[in-house]
């Protein structure tokens, strides 16, 4: 995977005073965690500014960050690529390569239904308030992300209203039980929503792309923002059509009543974890087949270069179209089941923050892998979770923030990026295209860098 | 689709049909006159150069062709599937390249982070008519589609001689063989005409020779070239009819020996045209 590696194209990359020497790193960590440790502290009070760096001097907190530092720094140097740790990678490469021969289809086969059955079994264990937690926290959000994964990993477009399609589905299914001021023609079963859904998303999907995705990246970015908005405020303003910010309540949960089978779901959020994790399970193996079909390389072209992937007959407008489409029905499947689960739909779900939230999973875990993307998303959103029980809460995000600084300073192309991501990334690095995947590299028929 | 290595007609031989006619092209960029009135037609069977110093409108003339650029008067036909002649000013470069007109670029547009044999392939599927529907369920006819695809483009290769490079990412190829990858993209989407512009550009002598029978047995495979190339040993050796541009007008035309004795092409490139490496350096400078 190295042979692009940066020092064969050129020149070797300059690393910042901060970390280009051990001692160096070393000092540097130690700074942020006493910074770490003066701003996790006690706060300041009017009286006495310095209150909360008195109260950081000779604490206990103090050394637990310092050695949190130390610890990281030799995790650094000695355990990463550059360290012994490195060198030892580097013997065990036989060994590695050995054991991947031997992952046959079998061996994987069996691995992914090891992974199924903890991921049906483990949930069983958890308190319902972590239950919940893995529905509409988790759950949610990591098919929210799978389906963007489609429109900025495999299709290189930034989509900044996307969390407009999740409202999309949510508000149908609080419109088709008859939860809004305006009547339906009929009630349905929230199930027979999930199509409706579908087909109302990528609707407007195609609303919205059609005359926006001839623009390239940044203007994107500003046209789907904007149409996230109008549908934020629309649900917002218009109360005689959308409840306003009231929104809708008691929308009615999923059941079955199907050839003798009856089922309800309910308050408890369990069986909607399985329903989540079916469609989870069911939305990755559909674009595990999408990724490497004539569809994704299409995509992966035009990503690539956009003129070239039209020389080659590529209709570049019906892909991206495509994928925008494609993106917003997994969105609105996502909103139905938001809506049925916590039975209220408000406004107030459906902010430009969410889409960012959304847009960061899909970063953090590695665009255009399905696999990072799963794990990014789902362990990204358990952090601020997580973090409840020890910092206060008001200040989860800040940490979340911070996570999301090193992240992007230590390893860009995300937790477990794509292959083809990874290569873009270390072409990036030596200059040779752009690595900035969100945006098209320039071009098209304005600048087709002839030198004619 | 013509399998590869299959010669439906005597090799090379030029048999009349008209397979591009682009008559009275203008194109301008504010007021800088790129193409000014330019003509140009290619029969089946040929391998027509188009030659001219730096900055005389070849590229223009060849984003033109396919669509990049939309040329304000004029009229580019091609000889469709059909047998019909279709004017295609205004039409998008993807529907161009359905008509069977194939290019490759100046400075080598490869996508960079797919593996060779993905980029063939890219090509390849532009005929196909797999949706995201058929792949996402995998249905029969897409797997088919994908076996098919997967078995041109690996023919393709070897036909280049990249065989050994199959699984190796695009960029991490050397220049060369970018080159010829790109050459076996373009023929991927099954052309009529391959459009080939400077491939030498930035090749070895070695390289420039492999790349010399590479075009001769392109032409073998009753595939037209349209070549823009600034080596003149090259298109001397493989051009049978030459296009002389300059200041975007055509200045002469004619089999390689015409053109290199024409006083009009003499003077566009400094007069050295009779020391072939010269006529290179010039049309470099």
């Amino acid at each position: 995977m190295s042979n692009v590696d940066a020092t064969q194209n050129g020149a070797p990359r300059k690393l910042a005073w901060w970390r280009s020497e051990p001692a160096h790193r070393l000092l540097t960590f130690v700074l942020v965690g006493l910074v770490a440790a003066v701003v996790t502290g006690p706060e300041g009070t009017q009286s006495d500014y310095a209150y909360g760096l008195k109260q950081s001097v000779l604490k206990p907190r103090v050394f637990i960050y310092l050695a949190l530092a130390l610890g990281l720094w030799a995790a650094y140097e000695f355990g990463g690529r550059q360290g012994w740790g490195g060198h030892v990678s580097d013997q065990l490469k036989p060994l590695r390569a050995g054991l991947r021969q031997r992952a046959n289809r079998r061996n994987v086969r069996i691995g992914y239904a090891l992974l199924a059955i903890a991921a049906i079994v483990l949930p069983m264990g958890l308190s319902s308030f972590w239950q919940a937690v893995l529905v509409t926290e988790i759950g949610l959000y990591v098919l929210l992300a799978l389906g963007l994964n489609v429109v900025v990993g495999f299709a290189g477009l930034l989509d900044l209203g996307y969390i407009a399609f999740y409202a999309i589905g949510a508000y149908l299914t609080a419109y088709f039980t008859g939860r809004l001021p305006i009547t339906p023609p009929f009630q349905l079963n929230p199930f027979l929503i999930l199509p409706l859904a579908v087909i109302a998303a990528l609707a407007a999907g195609i609303i919205l792309g059609a005359p926006t995705l001839r623009l390239r990246g940044d203007y994107l970015a500003i046209v789907t923002l904007g149409f996230g908005e109008i549908v934020y405020q629309f649900a917002l303003i218009k109360t005689d059509v959308t409840g306003g910010s009231s929104g809708a309540f008691n929308i009615p949960h999923f059941s079955v009543n199907l050839a003798g089978v009856k089922y309800m779901w309910g308050l408890d959020p369990l069986p909607y974890y399985y329903l989540v994790l079916g469609f989870i399970i069911l939305v990755v193996i559909l674009f595990s087949r999408l990724e490497h079909s004539r569809v994704g390389r299409a995509w992966a072209a035009i990503r690539e270069d956009e003129v070239a992937a039209s020389a080659m007959g590529v209709w570049t407008l019906k892909y991206k179209l495509m994928a925008f489409a494609i993106g917003a029905s997994t969105s609105g499947v996502a909103g139905v089941i938001y809506a049925s689960n916590v039975s209220t739909v408000t406004p107030d779900g459906f902010l430009l923050q969410n889409s960012i939230i959304v847009l960061v999973l899909v970063i953090f875990g590695g665009m255009g892998s399905i696999w990072g993307v799963l794990l990014g998303a789902a362990l990204l959103q358990y952090v601020p979770e997580a973090l409840r029980d020890y910092v206060p809460p008001s200040d989860r995000f800040i940490y979340f923030g911070a996570l999301l600084i090193v992240m992007m300073i230590f390893r860009p192309e995300g937790l477990l990026p794509s292959r083809r991501r990874k290569f873009e990334f270390a072409l990036a690095r030596t200059g040779l295209v752009e690595g900035d995947a969100l945006t098209e590299p320039l071009g098209g028929p304005v600048a087709a860098r002839s030198s004619e | 689709m013509t399998a590869p290595g299959e010669v439906t007609r005597e090799a090379g031989a030029a048999d009349g049909t008209r397979l591009l006619e682009a008559t009275g092209l203008n194109l301008r960029f504010g007021g800088v006159h790129s193409l000014a009135g330019v003509d140009l037609a290619l029969d089946r069977g040929e391998v027509l150069a188009v030659i001219g110093p730096n900055g005389a409108g070849k590229t223009s003339l060849f984003n033109c062709l396919t669509g990049v650029y939309r040329p304000q008067t004029g009229s580019i036909r091609y000889l469709t599937k059909t047998g019909a002649m279709l004017d295609v000013i205004g039409r998008k470069p993807h529907q161009i390249t359905r008509l069977g007109v194939a290019r490759t670029f100046q400075n080598i547009r490869l996508f960079a982070a797919l593996t060779a044999l993905e980029n063939v392939k890219v090509g390849v599927e532009a005929g196909q008519h797999t949706g995201p529907v058929a792949a996402m369920l995998g249905m029969p006819w897409a797997r088919r589609e994908e076996r098919e695809s997967n078995d041109r483009a690996c023919e393709l290769l070897e036909f280049v001689g990249l065989t050994h490079r199959t699984n190796a990412v695009a960029s991490s190829l050397p220049y060369g063989e970018q080159r010829r990858l790109e050459i076996a993209r373009g023929l991927a989407t099954d052309p009529q005409i391959l459009l080939l512009d400077e491939p030498a550009a930035g090749t070895n002598p070695s390289e420039k020779r492999d790349l010399e029978a590479l075009i001769s047995s392109i032409h073998r495979r009753d595939v037209s070239v349209l070549l823009i190339e600034h080596d003149m040993r090259l298109v001397m050796s493989v051009a049978t009819r030459v296009v002389v541009l300059n200041f975007g007008r055509v200045i002469a035309a004619g089999t390689p020996e015409q053109v290199q004795r024409d006083p009009a092409v003499i003077e566009a490139y400094l007069g050295s045209v009779d020391d072939e490496n010269g006529a290179g350096d010039a049309a470099h400078g």
